[in-house]
This record gives C-alpha cells, structure tokens and sequence, in this order.
C-alpha cells in the first residue's frame, strides 16, 4: 500500500451546502409529492395537513436556495476543489478522466479514477445536477408567482417563466426533474460508496470530515 | 325619483315592471362587482336614469352560442340580464326576428347609422387560415365582418374562451387558424371577457361600467378586466378550508364528496385560474361549478383546452407512454429502473471484479 497523505478537501460551505441540501430535498420531496397528490388521509376535523405541508415546501425551498447561492459564491471563492472549473471537461486532462472513469464504471478498464477532489464524471454530472437544480427554484418560484400581486423577487426568481411557458407545463416538469434528481443521487451515493472501497482514500467519510487521504499521485 | 328620461335604461327597466327598489339593488350589486365602494350605486342609477339604451350588435362565429345560452336560459331573469335584454340589441342571429337579407341589413344599418357609437359584442373565435373561409355570414368572412363592424364601433366586448384567445377551435392543432379578436382586430377599444361562458352579470358590469364612467374597466396584460379577474378562483372558494386542512375528494360521489370537500385531487383547476365566480356565481347567483361538486375546468385561463387538461386530473400525462402514464408514474418508475440497474451493476462488479485489485495510480 503506497504511503497517504491526510489532505483537506471539502471545506465547510462545500459539506454545509451538502447536507442541507440532501435533507432539504428529501423535505422537499416528501412534501411536494404531497401537493401534488394528497396521499394522507385527513387525520382529524381540525387538522391542517395541506397547510403545513406547504409551509415545510417553501421554507425548504428557501433554504435550498440560499445553499445554492452559497455554494455558487464558492464556485468562484472555496479551494481549488471546489472552484466551478472542476465542473466542466474543459482541460484535455479532465477530457480524459472522463473517459477513463467512464471506462472504470463500465468495467471495460480496472483503473479506477483516482481524484483528489471529483473526478471528472462526477464534476460534470454536479454540473448537469445543478442546472436542475437551478430549474426547480425557477419553476418553484413560477408556480408559486401565479398570483395576482407578485414581490419584485418573485419574479426574479421564477416568475419570468410564466411569460413563456404556462403553468401546468411549469408544473410538469417541476415533478419530472424531481425524479431525474432522486436518479442521480441514487447512483452518486452508489459510486461514492464503491470508490471508497476501491480506492482506499476515505472518500465516504470527507464529506463529513473534509479530509481525504490520498497518494499524492491523483491528478488535480 | 319618478324623474327618468324618457327611453333612458332606467325607463324601460320601470315598463319591464321593475321596481325602484329592484333598480336600487341592482346598482349596489354592480357597484359591488366593480368592487366600488358603496356610494357609488346612486352615481350608476343616476347614469342609468339619464343613459339611453346603447345601440348593440351581437356577432357570433365559430361557437356554441353559450354565451348567448347563458344570457337568455335565466328562468328568471333579474336586473343584470334584463339590462342586455332592453339594450338596443339591434343584430343577434339567435334572436332577432329578421332573417337572411334583412338581417344582414340590420346590421350594414347599425355600422351605417351609429358609426362610432354602438357596442359589438363578439362571441366565437375567428377562423384565419386559407382566407378564412371556415366561417362565413352572409357570404363574408368572419374575419372581414368583425374588421369592418369592430372597426366602426365605439367599443367591442369579447365574450367567452373563444372571442379572447381562440377558445377551443383553436386548440392544438387549430385546423382553422382560430383566433380571438384580440388578434384579429387591432386599435379598438375591447374588453375581454373569457370563461365558458362569459358571467351575465360581468358582461352587464362592463356595460354599466362603460354608461356610467364612459370607460371601460381597467385590463390585466390579457386584456381582462381586473375586477372580474383579479382574484385567483381558489382563494375565494368556499371549500378553501378544506383544501388547507387536507380534506379531498378522492372519487366521485364518496364520503368527501358528499360532506363536500375540496375538489383538488379531481382535477380542480381553481388554484390556476383567475375569475370572479365563487363570489359572482350563475343563475341569479344561486350556484356555480365547485359549489355543486365539480371542479373548475380553468375555462377563463389562456388557451385552457391545451394547458387545462386533462380537466379531471392534477398533471398532463407523460407524451408516449400511453393513456395513463402520470409524471409521477413515470418518475418514480424512472427512480426505481435506476435503482435496479445499480442493483445489477453491484451484481456484475462483484463477479467481475472478484478477488482483484483495483489498479494503483503510477
Ligand atoms: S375546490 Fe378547487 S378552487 Fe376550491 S379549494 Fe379546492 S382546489 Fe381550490
């Protein structure tokens, strides 16, 4: 076994923003399969099931979007793991990983793609990942500026969908992208586990910890 | 006040044996509908007094004449629907006694006559393709008749889905190019109002609006007025409660049904539409769609058979997956292939991958 470093990786906004995020969508979730189709049945006369339920929606959804901001500004302020460039195959180098880290998950290579920080599938599916997120507080904040009187923000935020698009498609897709991005942590967690156990390097606990251990030798 | 002037509004309402008080409710009654404040009833039954009857032709096109069926199948018509009765309606196919040559006389008169002065109201979408003939009157196109009547008159009201942005000729694919007046028509006064059909008591308000301030009520970006459409349905219906508290329907005729909770999970499309009808109502205010147990279709929405449907249903339906494929049924299942198919990329690795090493990095 070659000789590890104990180097730190994730800084705090980089975990911050991950855990919220990770329990702020699974809120989110929950409660807008329930706007969207009321599974429970009414508990008592005096409940006010819909309205709480909506109420954990939005103050999910603001919380979610404040994560986003954060993590955005850290695109461009965090470490050079967390910087936006990592997102984007724009180097050969990185052109490269993403092939070999296709190629790895494919088992048509057994070399893992040993990463400091992402490797270039993950960065590229982050990216893909963040536009959707980017589209649910768009559409969010559109369906919910179907209003009359809508706050300057509001529209900012969403709002301006509405000029082009109408509501039930807005909706549509609001549930539709919910599903895309349950696929995706599906096979993030799947292949972090299997990285983990592949390569030694404490991937599973960075995202608690923010240390990684690693050879030195990985790119980036 | 035994005061009015002779052929004034308020003069034929009084020899339709309408009496002052009747008179008096009426106007606090469109004083409310234009949401004014109480004191000016007296302002609107002064206009009606002095008022006369407004010269008004009724054009129909590609319809179903609902608008038209709304107006006159009260058993009891009230104030607001008699007022469209004693208007000068001078040209109304349904209606009018004249037929053929006569009645598209009556009509070149009214535009010849009154040049500038009358009122065109317009129900039916205006079929645009192939030189518009999937419509004509007399010979003429719809298109070339609501130019040339539109064009001349004071002022033009749409009435219904259709007359606004199309309706349902001109859902997808739109075979005849239907269109609202809005979009046939440009640099007239017109007030829109759309909904399947249009409110008796909106089209009167927008009258009495006009009589008694000389205007036409402000509009919304869609050329709708705000006072009648101001306000999302779902904000102002009685069974909000129980939306809120999360009690639905959930089949037609079951206990929800009958303790009349809210019709969200049918369909309901209140919580996207905008129209006064909880408060305004039909039929002399008696009831309206959500009140006797069936939810709102979104029929004053834009363009609402392409975005309002399917009408008993929450979502459209995923496009190629046949009948009854929700989103969510497609999502979820999307979630689970997923799921299986790491399953089995776990079951593959751990055979392929058995007893080796992964490769270290040179
Ligand atoms: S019946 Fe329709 S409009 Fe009324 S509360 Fe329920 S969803 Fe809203």
């Amino acid at each position: 076994m070659t000789e590890r470093k104990r180097v730190y990786i994730w800084e705090v906004p980089v975990r911050l923003t991950h855990w919220v995020n990770f329990f702020s969508i699974i809120a989110l979730s929950v409660t807008g399969i329930y706007i969207g189709n009321p599974y429970l049945h009414p508990l008592s006369e005096s409940s006010f099931t819909m309205g709480t339920m909506r109420f954990i929606h939005l103050t999910a959804a603001y919380l979610f979007l404040m994560m986003i901001i954060i993590r955005l500004y850290w695109a461009f302020a965090g470490n050079r793991y967390a910087n936006w460039r990592v997102f984007l195959p724009l180097k050969k180098r990185q052109r490269q990983d993403l092939g070999g880290a296709t190629r790895y998950y494919l088992f048509m290579s057994k070399k893992p793609p040993y990463a400091a920080g992402h490797t270039m599938c993950a960065g590229a599916a982050y990216f893909v990942l963040f536009l959707m997120f980017l589209f649910q507080i768009f559409s969010g904040f559109a369906l919910w500026s179907y209003a009359r009187s809508v706050p300057f923000f509001h529209m900012v935020l969403g709002g301006w969908m509405l000029g082009f698009w109408n509501v039930s498609a807005i909706r549509f897709w609001h549930h539709m992208v919910m599903y895309f991005i349950w696929a995706i942590a599906l096979v993030h967690v799947y292949l972090a586990v299997w990285l983990d156990s592949a390569e030694h390097n404490g991937l599973m606990g960075s995202i608690f910890g923010g240390y990684k251990f690693i050879t030195g030798k990985e790119w980036e | 006040m035994g005061d009015a002037k002779e052929g004034s509004i308020y003069d034929s309402l009084r020899k339709n044996g309408v009496s002052r008080r009747e008179f008096m409710k009426f106007c606090s009654l469109m004083a409310a509908t234009l949401a004014l404040p109480v004191s000016f009833a007296g302002k609107i039954a002064e206009a009606l007094e002095k008022a006369e009857r407004p010269h008004v032709v009724w054009l129909e096109f590609q319809d179903c004449a609902g608008n038209t069926e709304s107006l006159l199948r009260s058993s009891k018509p009230n104030v607001a629907e008699l007022i469209l009765d004693i208007i000068s309606l001078d040209y109304h196919e349904t209606i009018m006694a004249p037929a053929g040559k006569q009645a598209e006389k009556s009509l070149s008169d009214v535009v010849k006559n009154y040049k500038g002065k009358y009122i065109t109201i317009v129900e039916g979408a205006i079929p645009t393709k192939d030189g518009g003939v999937y419509c004509t009157v007399g010979g003429r196109t719809a298109q070339d008749i609501v130019k040339e009547v539109c064009g001349n008159g004071l002022a033009t009201i749409a009435v219904g889905a259709c007359a606004w942005d199309g309706g349902w000729p001109a859902a997808s694919p739109n075979p005849t190019g239907a269109k609202g007046v809005k979009d046939v028509v440009s640099g007239i006064k017109l007030i829109n109002l759309p909904g399947c059909p249009a409110n008796v008591v909106n089209i009167t308000g927008t009258v009495v609006h006009f009589l008694t301030f000389g205007s036409l009520p402000l509009t919304d970006s869609m050329g709708r007025p705000l006072v009648f459409y101001g306000e999302k349905i779902h904000d102002h219906c009685e069974r909000r409660a129980h939306f809120d508290a999360g009690q639905y329907v959930r089949q037609w005729g079951d206990e929800g049904h009958r303790l009349g909770w809210c019709l969200y999970q049918m369909g309901c499309k209140g919580p996207e539409t905008f129209k006064n009808c909880p408060t305004v109502r039909w039929n002399q205010s008696t009831n309206w769609p959500v009140g006797s147990g069936h939810g709102c279709i979104g029929c004053a929405a834009p363009r609402f058979w392409d975005t309002m449907t399917p009408f008993y249903r929450r979502l459209e339906n995923v496009p190629g997956f046949g009948v009854d494929s929700t989103a969510d049924k497609v999502g979820a299942g999307l979630a689970i292939a997923t799921a299986a198919g790491l399953a089995a990329h776990r079951i593959i690795r751990a055979t392929k991958t058995k007893g080796e090493k992964p490769e270290e990095e040179k």
